[in-house]
């Protein structure tokens, strides 16, 4: 049911837009007939845009349902072990050095997976019983790190030429994507998404805590590193391709549980679509309501903040 | 089958206990009673190779168990932990179902024989009705059983309980006990070996089983409950003076006695490792 929607919906991303189409022309263009002009526009600019936001989405609702249940625990989103703050610090990093688009991707990639390969060597290194705690706390202190040197670039940087860059960058963003910014992408996602698919009876039986799930036949450790670096590797990926985009992760996988239940088999799948319906209808939003652009981060915040807090109450469903 | 030799328990630098030794064998019924804080949750987590020997070893089937891989390990023994409080709200035959992850492939999803083992496991202890409940809702008791049939749907020669009826009622107490007896000397599928801990002396005497009196981290002493549990054992281990009478019926039973106790027996170091 979720399949067919989300491409019906994909359809209708793709006619709206400052150069609005018919269902007709849209339809035509997309089986590679009718008018040249609505070609390009079509598969220049709409198509790149409605698959990066189906990418992005689907992609941070998938982190962000393996994080929530590997560290059991509601509140947690793709970037509890720093890695949307390690690559906001790698794409600062290159911005501030005028590297071309695809080194700045590039180097977000490298400084999210940089940040959580950090965590865990130092999460690693502490003697304590409790890993899951070890992991988010030194996870937040190198999230705090890595925003302090965010910050000194942003003051260091050009303020007419860099700054804006930086701040729209960190806000989350789809604008200008084209086919050759979602190739290098495409292929971690489906990457990290093999493990997470592979794994998901033993991501069940981890979500009862270590203590359990190893009398249960599972080498939590190993198990936990897998699927934790599959999620990462996901939410570096599609972080260095969109920017920061808050929010998705943590309240789409909720959705999920409420309507599938709790089997991870299930959740995985559902995650996936409802986030990448759900991040395309607020990408499609972020360009047309407004004249200028509005960064993704913002509108994903003011929908999902509010949201959040009605869950809270009602969402008991979906968690215990 | 189960074997600790010379075996010291404890957290890295914090010995909880040493010198203890034990087997137990399918047919077998080990109970291990000691007061709060002796080291019974700690010695069951170091029988179950999760946590390191602190010295002597600990072997199933004759090897190291810290040799192991945990599906081998979960092949052959079971854990029931106490019951919790649930961090997600799975149904009642999910938590079940979960008992089979050690006779899957790594990849593999539970299938319908695993399903079958599940529900014939909760039908087996008569909580068929519970399957589609969620487990969260379900009272202490009934979570308990839930958990042991789990450990049935693991299918182990071998099963560990922690303290299987502490959230139990008077009369699922008495049932829980008639269960864990038929469960040794299952005719459908041999014998089954069990530990288990108690706080109730009565329990052993009622399970005819071996006892390990635990104090202070190492065993006081052992041997089958009609034995080792005497009047001077049990005062000695608790802290109070206990008698132990025998009814009418027969059955023996261990009553403390509820004037003159000098000190409490409840250390702050008990409530911490407890």
């Amino acid at each position: 049911m979720l399949a067919p929607s989300l491409v019906a919906l994909a359809i209708v991303a793709v006619m709206i837009g400052p150069y609005a189409l018919t269902p007709g022309q849209t339809l035509a263009s997309l089986v590679g007939q009718g008018d040249p002009q609505v070609a390009i526009v079509v598969w220049n600019i709409r198509v790149p845009r409605v698959a990066a936001a189906l990418l992005v989405g689907g992609a941070l609702a998938a982190a962000g349902a393996s994080y929530q249940a590997l560290f059991r625990n509601p509140l947690v989103s793709p970037d509890i072990l720093g890695v949307s703050a390690g690559a906001g610090l790698g794409a600062v990093a290159g911005i501030f050095l005028s590297l071309p688009v695809a080194a700045i991707q590039f180097s977000a990639f490298v400084g999210g997976m940089a940040a959580v390969g950090f965590v865990m060597l130092v999460a690693s290194a502490v003697r304590n019983t409790d890993r899951t705690l070890t992991l988010v706390l030194i996870g937040v202190v190198i999230g705090a790190l890595a925003g302090a040197a965010t910050s000194l670039l942003k003051v260091m940087a050009d303020p007419y030429d860099q700054l804006p860059a930086i701040t729209f960058w960190l806000l989350g963003s789809l604008a200008a994507i084209t086919t050759e910014d979602i190739l290098p992408a495409l292929p971690m996602v489906l990457v990290g998404l093999v493990p997470l698919t592979l794994l998901r009876w033993r991501i069940n039986v981890l979500s009862l805590g270590d203590e359990e799930a190893r009398p249960l036949g599972i080498e939590a450790g190993r198990t936990r590193f897998l699927v934790m670096s599959a999620a990462t590797l996901i939410t570096a990926s599609v972080t260095a391709l969109a920017g920061v985009v808050g929010w998705v992760g943590l309240v789409i996988p909720h959705i999920a549980r409420m309507l599938v239940g709790l089997d991870f088999g299930r959740v995985l799948p559902a995650s996936v679509s409802i986030g990448a319906g759900y991040l395309l209808i607020v990408d499609t939003l972020a360009r047309t309501m407004a004249q200028i652009e509005v960064p993704l981060g913002i509108l994903t915040a003011v929908i999902g903040a509010p949201f959040f807090v009605w869950l809270l109450p009602h969402g008991r469903r979906g968690w215990s | 089958m189960l074997e600790a030799r010379d075996l010291a328990i404890g957290y890295g630098r914090y010995q909880v206990g040493e010198g203890l030794n034990l087997a137990v064998r399918p047919g077998d019924i080990l109970c291990l009673l000691g007061p709060n804080g002796c080291g019974k949750t700690t010695l069951f987590r170091t029988l179950l190779g999760l946590l390191p020997a602190l010295a002597g070893g600990v072997y199933l089937g004759g090897t190291p168990i810290t040799s192991k891989r945990r599906a081998e390990i979960a092949r052959r023994i079971a854990y029931v932990p106490r019951a919790h409080a649930p961090p997600f709200p799975f149904e009642a035959l999910e938590v079940v179902l979960m008992g089979r992850t050690a006779r899957l492939g790594a990849f593999a999803q539970s299938g319908r024989p695993d399903r079958e083992a599940a529900r014939k496991a909760m039908d087996r202890l008569g909580i068929g009705d519970l399957a589609d409940r969620g487990y969260s809702r379900l009272s202490g008791g009934q979570r308990q059983l839930v958990l042991i049939a789990r450990a049935l749907a693991q299918d182990t020669p071998l099963i560990v309980m922690n303290e299987p009826t502490a959230s139990l009622d008077f009369g699922n107490q008495a049932q829980m006990l008639a269960q864990i007896g038929t469960l040794v000397r299952d005719a459908s599928v041999g014998e089954r070996g069990v530990i288990l801990s108690t706080h109730d002396p009565d329990q052993a005497f009622a399970l005819n089983a071996r006892v390990l009196l635990m104090h202070d981290g190492g065993v006081w002493t052992d041997g089958f409950a009609s034995d080792v549990l005497t009047d001077g054992n049990l005062s000695r281990v608790y802290g109070i003076p206990v008698t132990v009478e025998t009814t009418g019926s027969g059955r023996r039973v261990c009553l403390p006695s509820l004037t003159g106790q000098s000190t409490p027996t409840i250390t702050s170091a008990a409530l911490t490792t407890a």
